[in-house]
């Protein structure tokens, strides 16, 4: 890469994607960079640096609403969320550290971008399905929006959904809607001790079959458990959250109990440490610790995240894991350099199916393999195309999603 | 409807009809071609019966296969395709075209696997919204969404329209409820989008297929999320002097970190139309009328009772009153569920908008709309999903009288532009087919459009599944696809570069 670029507002991001049509030239772009080394390298000899674009447009505590330009730091929206005791419910991770950032690096864009959500997830849904509307530049230097700033919107097609996770493959986000919401009043979490990934499974289907609206359920193995923050997880830790108006709270407490007595007696955790332990779990905490070592986001069927973690450390024994989102998010790193790409999207395979992500691998490997889940031929056709008609020259991050 | 302009007819493809009916018998045996015009009548409208057409012909295909190779012939030979699934869409979405192929997808009508551990139904598109509530409460669970008109819509309908309802809320809408679909292609490609694990990566092809009218490709299987039905439901009615006070409490309950169940409201017409109708015990010296719904735990539940009745008397509200039983719950859900019917009774026809606003601008729209209609000298009753801004006017009108359906279509538009005018859009879940289509261009502009009709490129390049839907004009993918590049210049200038 020669030159860096650093737009400053919309009409300097069309001005400059014109100018990479005319030149045929590809840009590599990022917000703010913490997620940069996921993906294949890109091969450009531009680089666009869209942290300008940033600042919080209008805030409407009361109807839930909330836009601001792209690359808005997300600390900055979430200290004003925070002011007016709302979030984002899908819970966003830092997942920077687990790639050598530094913390607090993440932006507005790159959440949506990467549709990575945390552990709230499982009951409040992902990050797209808390985007309302967006305005872009498109691959052919266009500026077009989708979507508004109301709760239900079905006019015309859903591209706010359409343009989340696409990795700045389709379009430049220049501005984002989103949903927030109230912040629960209170939170426990519920601790069983010593189950098997297996049991644990079995553990959290069951909580979450039950009506205890459970908001976040996590199994940290022995190995990893000490890795959270939280002291007394030693021995390897199932753990249900529950949040929520402080009667509701205990009633339910109560009641995923009683449905967990069969796997053990659940240890209860107050508020400010079930804080603490959420955002170590959503940002798969103890894998920062050793960012040499490959690391996977996997997502499966809850039930199957155990047999895929098992299959791999079979051949890779000192493999480790994290499972969240009931077992259905499997965060698995492995102890060598070795990505062990055909043992882990085998074992993905052999289980019923869903994806693989390389997370975290140096840049060779992430060159020479497929970062993200291949997909069968009649899907990667239709993805193919849209990306031609997003961006037809192939000049926004070309290659970076494999394409 | 007054004005509508569907797509030109084929005429190479009218004169071919004996050819495309044998070709189609020859892919769906027996019944499953119907071609005789009197047979065929049943699928002339759908939801919005304003709007007729009989159909070229209609397929009712029973197999993956056999839509896969209808829609592949369908794409050789250049032939329009419509799917259909219940024809309960208000929006025209599956209006037939003269010169296009309806096919119904009722005939898939199967569940094809319910996963209880992992909390997902599998099922065939024509099972309709309840059958799947139906086919997994012996277990406590149910599928959220619930579109008034759920005994008799599709999943496949709902995918299509991304349907909405009482519960969506708190629960979400279609799109947010849905983990993956199985798709088939115009070209007769079958593809799977997403499955049981959450957030399939790649493009978010299922978010796109998510409420595009039946115009990407016909869905032949549906992945959806099960949840665990609440142990407790109870309701509560409040009535309040002015619109003004029921709009604030709805502002003030969600601000308090309360997501109801449900939060209904109802305006003077429609709750005296619908207390007439059915007695549901609905007051009536009241201007605004609020059901809001608590669900989940028992003391949760009764907590939450209490804040709302505290909320609702700061704002003046004149009757409270909680239900006490179940009966009673349901009681007060009649007067809202019969809302339609109930103004049907009063009005010889009656037209359902479906806009959406922020929730602070219900004041202000509601009293437009009183002097809308009376400037149009026509009725309105409003129900709507005041929780998320999501309003439902009911245009009274008389067919029989005429230029009464051009006014009533006029205040109809009318309405819909006000809602974009306060920062709102054109329609929060009934789609917008061929009644909003002519109306795209008071949210999006030319460049806005050409990008939603691009992803129609992408799946569809010859535009042949249900055109005349959503877009006021489909531009030609091979227009589209042009690019029109300047010389660029290098932004030396503006762009501070390193
Ligand atoms: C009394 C009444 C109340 C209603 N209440 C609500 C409500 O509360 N909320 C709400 O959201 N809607 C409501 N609706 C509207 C309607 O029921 C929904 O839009 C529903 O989702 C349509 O489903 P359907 O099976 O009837 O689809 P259809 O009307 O048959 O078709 C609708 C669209 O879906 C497409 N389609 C159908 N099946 C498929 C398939 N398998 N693959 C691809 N495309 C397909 C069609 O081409 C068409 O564009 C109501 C309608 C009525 C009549």
């Amino acid at each position: 890469m020669t030159d860096r670029f650093k737009p400053t507002d919309e009409k300097d991001v069309e001005a400059l994607v014109a100018y990479a049509l005319a030149e045929k030239t590809p840009l590599e772009l990022w917000s703010g960079g913490s997620k940069r080394s996921i993906g294949r390298p890109p091969q450009t000899e531009y680089g666009v640096d869209l942290s300008a674009l940033s600042g919080i447009n209008d805030y409407d505590p009361a109807e839930l609403v909330l836009t601001a330009k792209a690359a808005t730091p997300l600390a900055e929206i979430e200290t004003l969320l925070e002011e007016n005791n709302q979030m984002l419910a899908f819970e966003p991770a830092d997942l920077g550290p687990l790639l050598g950032e530094e913390a607090g690096k993440g932006t507005l864009a790159g959440l949506y971008g990467t549709n990575f959500a945390g552990s709230r997830r499982l009951q409040a849904g992902a990050v797209r399905d808390h985007a309302l509307g967006i305005r872009a530049v498109s691959g052919r230097g266009e500026i077009f929006k989708s979507g508004g700033r109301v709760m239900k919107n079905v006019t015309g097609y859903d591209l706010t959904k359409g343009l989340s996770g696409s990795w700045g493959t389709l379009a430049v986000l220049t501005e984002l809607t989103f949903k927030t919401l109230p912040k629960p009043e209170t939170a426990t979490t519920l601790v069983v001790h010593g189950l098997t990934p297996e049991t644990a499974a079995i553990a959290m289907a069951a909580a979450m079959g039950s009506s205890s609206e459970v908001s976040g359920a996590a199994h940290l193995p022995a190995d990893v458990a000490g890795g959270f923050g939280v002291d007394g997880l030693g021995a390897g830790a199932t753990v249900m959250r529950l949040e929520g108006f402080g009667p509701s709270v205990e009633a339910r407490a109560g009641m995923l109990a009683e449905v967990l007595r069969p796997f053990g007696l659940a240890e209860r955790l107050d508020a400010p440490t079930t804080a603490t332990l959420w955002r170590a779990i959503s940002c798969a905490r103890p894998f920062a610790a050793d960012t040499s070592l490959p690391l996977w986001r996997i997502s499966v069927a809850p039930t199957d995240g155990p047999a895929v973690a098992a299959a791999v450390k079979a051949q890779a024994p000192g493999a480790k894991a994290i499972f969240d989102w009931a077992g259905g998010l499997v965060w698995l790193m492995l102890p060598g350099g070795d990505p062990m790409v055909e043992a882990v999207r085998g074992a993905v395979a052999e289980a019923g199916g869903g994806h693989a992500t390389l997370i975290r691998a140096d840049a060779g490997t992430r060159a020479a393999v497929p970062v993200f889940q291949p997909q069968p031929a009649a899907l990667a056709n239709l993805a193919r195309r849209l990306k031609d008609q997003f961006d037809p020259a192939g000049i926004l991050n070309p290659g970076r999603m494999g394409r | 409807m007054s004005g509508l302009v569907m797509p030109p007819s084929d005429a190479e493809v009218l004169a071919r009809r004996d050819e495309i009916v044998a070709a189609l018998r020859a892919i769906v045996p027996g019944e499953g071609v119907i071609s005789d015009d009197a047979e065929m009548r049943v699928y002339e409208t759908d939801g919005l019966t304003a709007y007729r057409q009989v159909p070229f012909v209609v397929v009712l295909p029973e197999t993956v296969d056999q839509v896969a190779r209808v829609l592949r012939y369908c794409h050789d030979n250049g032939v329009k395709v419509v799917p259909r699934g219940a024809g309960t869409s208000l929006s025209g979405g599956a209006l037939p075209l003269a010169d296009g192929v309806l096919m119904s997808m009722m005939k898939f009508n199967r569940v094809l696997d319910i996963d209880f551990d992992n909390r997902v139904a599998v099922v065939q598109p024509g099972v309709t919204n309840l059958g799947i509530t139906r086919a997994v409460e012996h277990r406590g669970f149910y599928y959220a969404p619930d579109p008034s008109s759920q005994i008799a819509c599709s999943i496949g309908g709902n995918v299509a329209e991304n349907a909405g309802g009482v519960h969506c809320l708190k629960y979400g809408l279609t799109t947010n409820n849905v983990l993956g679909v199985e798709l088939v292609t115009i070209e007769g490609e079958v593809v799977r989008i997403g499955g049981r694990h959450l957030d399939a990566e790649g493009y978010d092809l299922l978010g796109l297929v998510v409420g595009s009218e039946g115009m990407l490709g016909v869905v032949t299987e549906v992945t959806v999320r099960l949840l665990k039905q609440p142990d407790t439901a109870r309701a509560i009615l409040i009535g309040f002097p002015t619109n003004d006070d029921a709009g604030t409490c709805v502002a003030d309950v969600i601000g308090a970190g309360i997501i109801p169940g449900g939060m209904e409201m109802m305006d003077r017409p429609a709750i005296h139309a619908a207390e007439d109708f059915v007695h549901a015990g609905y007051p009536l010296d009241v201007e605004a009328l609020l059901i809001v719904e608590l669900d989940g735990p028992k003391a949760e539940v009764d907590h939450l009772l209490e804040r709302v009745g505290a909320i609702a008397k700061a704002n003046n509200a004149a009757h409270i009153r909680v239900s006490e039983t179940e009966a009673e719950r349901l009681s007060f859900w009649a007067g809202r569920k019969a809302a339609f019917p109930a103004v049907g009774r009063i009005s010889p026809d009656y037209m359902c908008m479906d806009g959406t606003i922020p929730r602070k601008a219900l004041p202000h729209v509601l009293t437009r709309m009183q002097e809308m209609a009376a400037s149009y000298g026509l009725g309105v009753a409003n129900v709507f999903h005041a929780g998320d801004g999501n309003l439902h006017p009911l245009i009274l009108y008389d067919a029989n009288i005429p230029g009464d359906l051009d006014k009533a279509e006029d205040f109809g538009a009318d309405i819909l532009k006000l809602c974009v005018e306060v920062g709102g859009v054109l329609t929060g879940e009934h789609g917008v087919g061929v009644e909003k289509r002519d109306l795209m261009g008071e949210m999006f502009n030319g460049v806005d459009m050409d990008h939603q009709i691009r992803v129609k490129c992408a799946f569809d390049a010859k535009q042949l599944l249900n055109p005349g839907k959503v877009f006021p004009t489909l531009n030609s993918c091979a227009e589209l696809g042009r690019m029109h590049v300047h010389k660029g210049q290098m932004p030396f200038p503006d762009i501070p570069r390193f």
